[in-house]
């Protein structure tokens, strides 16, 4: 698979801060990367340098192979870039927003109409198109900052939240866009939800203070949670006691998470060395004769994985 | 092309908002008031627009910082500078293209006065060719202004403070090579230093055009302010760019 965007050793200092520390990272076509952290940990400092909008203090970002620094018309017309918070001229309509940024790229005036159509198409914009953009919801603003992403078919999108304030239809619809763009582009978006990385993502880096912490598949970054393997059981309260002191004093059993749930109370066993205990617990309940209505295995926990790895943060 | 997209979004979006349309009406009014009574135009009785010009410089020095005070520290407000900054166009022409729109709104309000030069061809025989220089002084005045104008306006969010920033620089700009000022140097000051100051001055250069003197010494000047400022202006980007 080709590289389109490719970081190296980005660094950003502001006086005395260091916002971005020596990031590195590369996005292949048709991957999907989600770039993760907490606020403040620098992914909106990053995600504006590998836009060129923010010069770096030090290293280089490559979109389809042009340097940003030295040849940044070319590479910032194979890139689609939305700001955080979706950006905009309030005064205009989409249409005419559209437009513009349709002649910004070059796209002679037939073929920009089309191309705008489609955009706006795609993010189902077509009942506001004549409307001033400073009168939109935030959820129609945020797609028509997408749709000016994405008309130029940019082979690099870079997008800072795309998802942020709308609501769970919105997201869902916007996800499934991203997705399908990502077939022939390299895609990179910051997030802070972390079912979003689960649900689109190939792969995600998680940085802290600047500096990558994680950099793996959701599954690979969720196999390093506590929960990899940890196995969750449903029983009514009453046979849960007994229940739980036969589980501590398992030896396979690192620790054990009692939470009440109506009549019922749930166990979640973690594992020791995140090994898979299904079995000998499956084997447990059964021979114990716990009335166990649900039982289910864990393949990890994003949060887990994120909180562990920038804990000690605002 | 790049130029003219940028030049048409910036030009129609000072009709976006009613704002323009008081502008301009603000601009002829106190155009007129300046012209018929400080003037006394028609006390005067001659056929000429010495009384039209001869207030310009004042009349532009806060009108001309009301136009360009939007031009970047609305973008940069709004957040749509980062936008505009990662569009395939070389920030050289962005600087410029918003330049130009300002310009172009400027020449509109001119352009608006001219039934002044032809009512005074109606009263009588005028000397069209003074006039039209005239004409010309006001409008390298107005881009003069609207240059300083422009490059303040990138150094801060505020179109307040950007208006405030403008006006004191286009007053220094102005009032250098007035006695007021000249007066302080005098007397201790080697005459080199006193002739640059007033030669600094823009309304010694845009005198020349009103007496109809085509002298290339004022196009240049008028071409050094604004190449200097366009330049300082994108200077100022640059580091914006930098500091985030």
């Amino acid at each position: 698979m080709d590289v389109l965007l490719e970081a190296r050793n980005l660094t950003k200092t502001f006086g005395s801060l260091k916002a971005v520390d020596d990031i590195s990272l590369t996005v292949k076509k048709g991957e999907i990367l989600g770039f993760l952290g907490p606020n403040g940990a620098g992914k909106t400092t990053t995600m504006k340098m590998l836009a060129g909008f923010l010069a770096p203090t030090g290293g280089e970002t490559f979109v389809c192979g042009e340097a940003v620094s030295t040849a940044s018309v070319k590479a910032r017309a194979h890139m689609g870039y939305l700001p955080e918070g979706a950006p905009l001229y309030g005064e205009m309509t989409p249409r005419s927003f559209l437009r513009f940024v349709a002649a910004a790229h070059s796209i002679a005036k037939v073929e920009a109409a089309e191309v705008v159509e489609s955009a706006a198409g795609a993010v189902n914009l077509h009942s506001v198109m004549e409307q001033r953009i400073d009168t939109l919801s935030k959820g129609y603003k945020r797609r028509v900052g997408i749709a000016a992403a994405i008309l130029h078919a940019p082979d690099v999108l870079i997008l800072d939240e795309p998802t942020d304030g709308l609501d769970p239809n919105q997201k869902h619809e916007v996800r499934r866009l991203i997705e399908a763009m990502s077939v022939d582009r390299a895609i990179i978006i910051s997030t802070h939800i972390l079912e979003e990385v689960d649900a689109l993502c190939h792969r995600a880096i998680i940085i802290n203070r600047g500096r990558i912490v994680a950099d793996g598949t959701p599954s690979e970054l969720k196999s390093r949670s506590r929960y990899k393997n940890a196995v969750t059981m449903l029983m009514p309260t009453g046979n849960a006691d007994a229940a739980a002191a036969a589980l501590r004093a398992h030896k396979a059993v690192f620790a054990l998470e009692e939470a009440a749930e109506g009549m019922n109370t749930r166990l979640t066993v973690l594992p020791r060395g995140r090994a898979d205990i299904a079995a000998d617990i499956s084997e447990l309940a059964g021979e114990s004769g716990w009335p166990v209505t649900e039982f289910s295995v864990d393949s990890g926990r994003l949060d887990d994985v994120f909180r562990h790895l920038t804990e000690g943060d605002a | 092309m790049a130029l003219m997209t940028i030049v048409k979004r910036e030009f129609s979006s000072y009709f976006a908002t009613p704002v323009a349309y008081v502008f301009l009406v603000i601009f002829l009014v106190m155009q007129g008031m300046f012209t018929f009574y400080l003037g006394s135009f028609y006390e005067r009785e001659q056929a000429d627009l010495a009384a039209f010009f001869a207030y310009q410089p004042w009349l532009f020095l806060f009108l001309m910082p009301a136009i360009g005070m939007r031009l970047w520290s609305e973008e940069r407000k709004a957040g749509t500078f980062e936008i505009l900054l990662t569009l395939p166009i070389p920030l050289g022409t962005i600087v410029v293209g918003k330049y130009l729109a300002a310009l172009l709104f400027a020449a509109l309000a001119l352009l608006l006065t001219t039934p002044i030069w032809v009512t005074v061809n109606w009263l009588g025989n005028p000397d069209n060719g003074v006039i039209m220089t005239g004409y010309v002084g006001s409008l390298l005045m107005a881009a003069s202004y609207l240059a300083i104008g422009a490059a303040l306006s990138a150094t801060t969010r505020n179109q307040v403070v950007a208006f405030i920033l403008t006006v004191t620089i286009c007053f220094l700009f102005l009032v250098s090579g007035l006695p007021m000022v000249l007066d302080v140097f005098s007397g201790w000051a080697p005459d080199e230093l006193i002739l640059a100051i007033a030669n600094l001055s823009l309304i010694n250069h845009f005198d020349n055009l009103q007496k109809g003197v085509v002298a290339l010494s004022d196009i240049i000047y008028f071409a050094s302010v604004i190449g200097l400022w366009l330049w300082i202006n994108r200077v100022v980007i640059e580091r914006k760019r930098e500091a985030g």
